[in-house]
C-alpha cells in the first residue's frame, strides 16, 4: 500500500508525458479548452465567409427594394435611365456587359486556347515557367493600369487604325454603316471588349493548361504512336478529354469579364442611352454605371435601381461562377473515376 | 497491271491526304505561337507605356506633396500613397487571421463536411465576384449607417477581398502537407491545434505567406471597391473615421480630367502601383519557388 503511494500524487498525463531521463516531467501548459476554442474559431471563420456571402445579397436586396416594386422584372428590359425624371431601367446597361463580355470571350477563347497549347505542348522546357509567369503576370496588373492605358494609349491607336478605316470602308453600306458609327475616338463596346479579352485571357489560359497538363500521358502517347500529329492529339484527343474543364475555364473568363469595374469605366464612354448597335458609340455596362453614378445618386428610386442593377450583376456571375465550379469538379471526379 | 496503278492512286491519295494533315498541323502550331506572341505583345506594350509616361511624372514632389488642384503649378501624390498603404497594410492584417482560420478548418476540419464543401464552393465564388459589389455592402452596411465614408469603411471592403484569396491559398498549402507529418505529432500526444500551430501550418508557412502577399498586391490596385466607401482627401490624414485620400481613386479620378497636371501625376502613380504590384509578384513566386 505505502509504496504506491507516491505514485498517486502525479496526474495520469504527466506519469505518460514523464521523461525517460529521469527529469521531472514538463507540466503541460495548455488545458483541453484550447483545442475547442481552436477549433470554434477555425469553425466561426468558415461560417464568416457564408455570412459574408449571405449579408452581400441581403444588402443588395433590401438596397434594391423601392426599384423591384416600381418596376418589377420589367426593370429588365426598360431601356430608360433618367435621374431628372426618375425613371429607371436596366436594359442599356445590362445590354453594354453583356456585349463586352462576349467579344471579351470571341476574343480570348481562341487566344487562351493557343497559348495553352503552346506552354503545354510546343514550348520547349526551359520557356514554359517564365512564359507561363508572363501571361499570370498579366492577370496581376491592376484594373485601373489597364483602364488608364486603355484611355489614353489604346483607344487612339484602335481609333486610327480601326475604327476610322472601316468608318470609311462601311460608311456607305447599309446596316453595315450603323456597326461602325460613332465620333473617332476609338472608345465604346469593341475597346471595352478588347482590354477585357487581355484581361481575362490569363485566367482561361491557366485553366486550360492545368487541365490539359491532367490527360494521361499514355492517352497522348498512344495517339502520337498511331502518327497523329500535334494538332490531332490536341484536339481529337486532348480536347475531348477535358472539355468540361475547359468550358469551367471559359466560365470562370466571363465570370471576371462581368464584374470587371475600373477598366470598363475608363473606355466604354459611359452614356447612358442606346444609340444603334454600333461596337464605336459610347455605352455604359452595369459596373461602370455604378462606378460613375453610385456616389452621387440621390437615396430613393436612383439609388434603389444602382443596387437593382448590382444584384443583376451578382446574380448573373452567381450562376456563371458555380457553372464553371461545377463543370471543373466534374472533370476531377471523372479523372478520379477513370484512374 | 490495274492493280498497280489502283494501288498508286491509293498511295498518291494517301500522300496528299498526309501532306494537308501536316499543312493542317503547321498552321495550327503557328497560329498558337501567334496566340502566345499575342499575350506576351499586350503586357509589353502596358509596360513600355507605363514606364514611358510614368517616369516622365516621377519627380521627388510626387512623395511629398499633396494632391493639387486642377492646374496647379506643383502637386505631388503623398496624402494618397500614406492612405493607400495605411489601408491596404490594416485590410491585410484585418482579413488574413480570419482567412488563415477558415482555410485551416477547410483543410484540418471540414475536408468532407457539408460545411466545409458549402464553404469551399461560396469562397471560389468570392474570389471572382465582382470587387464593386463588396463596395456596395460595405456602403450599405458602414457607410450609409456612419453617415460619412470612412478610412475605416475602405479598410474593410479591402479586407473582405483578402479573405478569400487568404482562405484558398492556405487550404491548398495545407493539403500539401503529407498526412504521415501529421500523424507522427498525433503520436506523441499533441493535442489537434498545436499540430496545426506548429507542425502543419509551419510547414506550409512559405505557401501561406505567398497567398498574404498576393492578396496584398491584389487589394493594393483595387480601385472600385473604395470609391464608395473611402471615397477621397485632399489633405494628408491618418483619421481612419474620416475620408481617406488612396491612390487608386487619385489615379481614376486625375486620370479621367482634362488638366495636364492631373493626368502626369496620374500616370506617375500608375508607374508606381503596377511597378510595386508587378514586383510583389514576382517576389512571392521567388520566395515560394525558393522553400518548395
Amino acid at each position: 500500500m505505502a509504496a504506491t503511494l507516491p505514485a498517486s500524487h502525479f496526474d495520469k498525463n504527466e506519469m505518460q508525458r514523464s521523461d525517460p531521463m529521469g527529469r521531472p516531467p514538463t507540466v503541460r501548459r495548455a488545458g483541453p479548452w484550447a483545442d475547442s476554442l481552436f477549433s470554434a474559431l477555425a469553425h466561426g471563420a468558415a461560417l464568416l465567409t457564408l455570412a459574408v456571402l449571405a449579408a452581400i445579397i441581403g444588402s443588395l436586396i433590401v438596397g434594391a427594394m423601392p426599384a423591384i416594386r416600381e418596376y418589377g422584372l420589367s426593370f429588365l428590359w426598360r431601356s430608360e435611365w433618367d435621374p431628372v425624371k426618375d425613371q429607371y431601367g436596366g436594359l442599356v446597361m445590362i445590354y453594354g456587359t453583356l456585349a463586352t463580355s462576349l467579344i471579351a470571350l470571341l476574343i480570348a477563347v481562341p487566344v487562351s486556347f493557343g497559348i495553352a497549347l503552346f506552354l503545354t505542348e510546343l514550348s520547349p522546357g526551359w520557356l514554359r515557367r517564365p512564359l507561363g509567369v508572363a501571361i499570370e503576370l498579366l492577370a496581376a496588373v491592376p484594373s485601373i493600369v489597364y483602364g488608364m492605358w486603355g484611355l489614353l494609349v489604346f483607344s487612339p491607336v484602335l481609333s486610327q487604325y480601326v475604327q476610322q478605316p472601316m468608318q470609311r470602308l462601311l460608311g456607305n453600306v447599309p446596316f453595315l454603316k450603323g456597326l461602325v458609327s460613332g465620333a473617332p475616338v476609338g472608345i465604346g463596346i469593341l475597346s471595352a471588349g478588347i482590354i477585357l479579352a487581355i484581361m481575362i485571357i490569363p485566367f482561361i489560359a491557366a485553366v486550360m493548361r492545368d487541365v490539359f497538363e491532367v490527360t494521361p500521358a499514355m492517352l497522348k502517347e498512344s495517339a502520337y504512336g498511331l502518327g497523329s500529329t500535334t494538332w490531332e492529339v490536341v484536339f481529337k484527343v486532348v480536347l475531348p478529354y477535358t472539355k468540361t474543364g475547359v468550358i469551367g475555364g471559359i466560365m470562370l473568363g466571363l465570370g471576371r469579364a462581368l464584374g470587371e469595374t475600373m477598366a470598363v469605366t475608363f473606355v466604354i464612354g459611359n452614356a447612358n442611352q442606346l444609340n444603334g448597335p454600333s461596337l464605336f458609340e459610347a455605352a455604359n455596362s452595369i459596373t461602370s454605371v455604378l462606378a460613375n453614378e453610385f456616389a452621387e445618386a440621390s437615396e430613393g428610386l436612383h439609388q434603389a435601381s444602382l443596387l437593382y442593377l448590382a444584384l443583376v450583376l451578382f446574380f448573373v456571375t452567381f450562376v456563371v461562377l458555380s457553372l464553371s465550379k461545377v463543370l471543373l469538379a466534374q472533370l476531377r471526379k471523372g479523372e478520379g473515376a477513370r484512374a | 497491271m490495274s492493280a498497280v496503278m489502283a494501288s498508286s492512286v491509293v498511295e498518291s491519295r494517301r500522300l496528299s491526304k498526309h501532306r494537308r494533315r501536316k499543312a493542317v498541323n503547321a498552321v495550327a502550331l503557328t497560329l498558337s505561337m501567334a496566340a502566345m506572341a499575342f499575350g506576351l505583345f499586350w503586357l509589353i506594350w502596358i509596360l513600355i507605356e507605363t514606364v514611358r509616361l510614368g517616369v516622365g511624372g516621377l519627380t521627388w514632389s510626387v512623395f511629398t506633396e499633396m494632391t493639387p488642384p486642377p492646374q496647379a503649378e506643383t502637386g505631388g501624390l503623398a496624402n494618397a500613397i500614406w492612405g493607400s498603404f495605411l489601408m491596404v497594410v490594416l485590410a491585410t492584417f484585418v482579413g488574413t487571421p480570419i482567412g488563415i482560420l477558415a482555410g485551416i478548418y477547410l483543410a484540418e476540419y471540414g475536408q468532407k463536411t457539408t460545411l466545409g464543401n458549402v464553404t469551399r464552393f461560396i469562397n471560389d465564388i468570392l474570389l471572382s465576384a465582382p470587387s464593386i459589389v463588396i463596395g456596395l455592402f460595405i456602403y450599405a452596411v458602414m457607410v450609409s449607417r456612419m453617415k460619412t465614408y470612412s478610412g475605416y469603411a475602405g479598410v474593410m471592403a479591402l479586407a473582405l477581398i483578402v479573405i478569400p484569396v487568404v482562405i484558398r491559398t492556405t487550404e491548398n498549402m495545407l493539403s500539401l502537407i503529407p498526412n504521415a507529418l501529421r500523424e507522427a505529432a498525433y503520436a506523441l500526444g499533441t493535442p489537434k491545434w498545436k499540430v496545426i500551430v506548429t507542425v502543419t501550418l509551419r510547414s506550409a508557412q512559405a505557401g501561406v505567406m505567398t497567398g498574404v502577399l498576393l492578396a496584398f498586391a491584389r487589394i493594393a490596385g483595387e480601385t472600385a471597391p473604395l470609391i464608395f466607401t473611402a471615397l477621397s482627401n485632399q489633405f494628408w490624414s491618418s483619421d481612419l473615421g474620416r475620408p481617406m485620400a488612396n491612390l487608386p481613386n487619385t489615379i481614376f479620378k486625375f486620370a479621367m480630367s482634362p488638366y495636364e497636371n492631373w493626368q502626369k501625376l496620374a500616370w506617375a502613380g500608375v508607374f508606381l502601383i503596377t511597378l510595386g504590384v508587378l514586383a510583389l509578384n514576382i517576389f512571392a513566386r521567388i520566395m515560394f519557388r525558393k522553400k518548395h
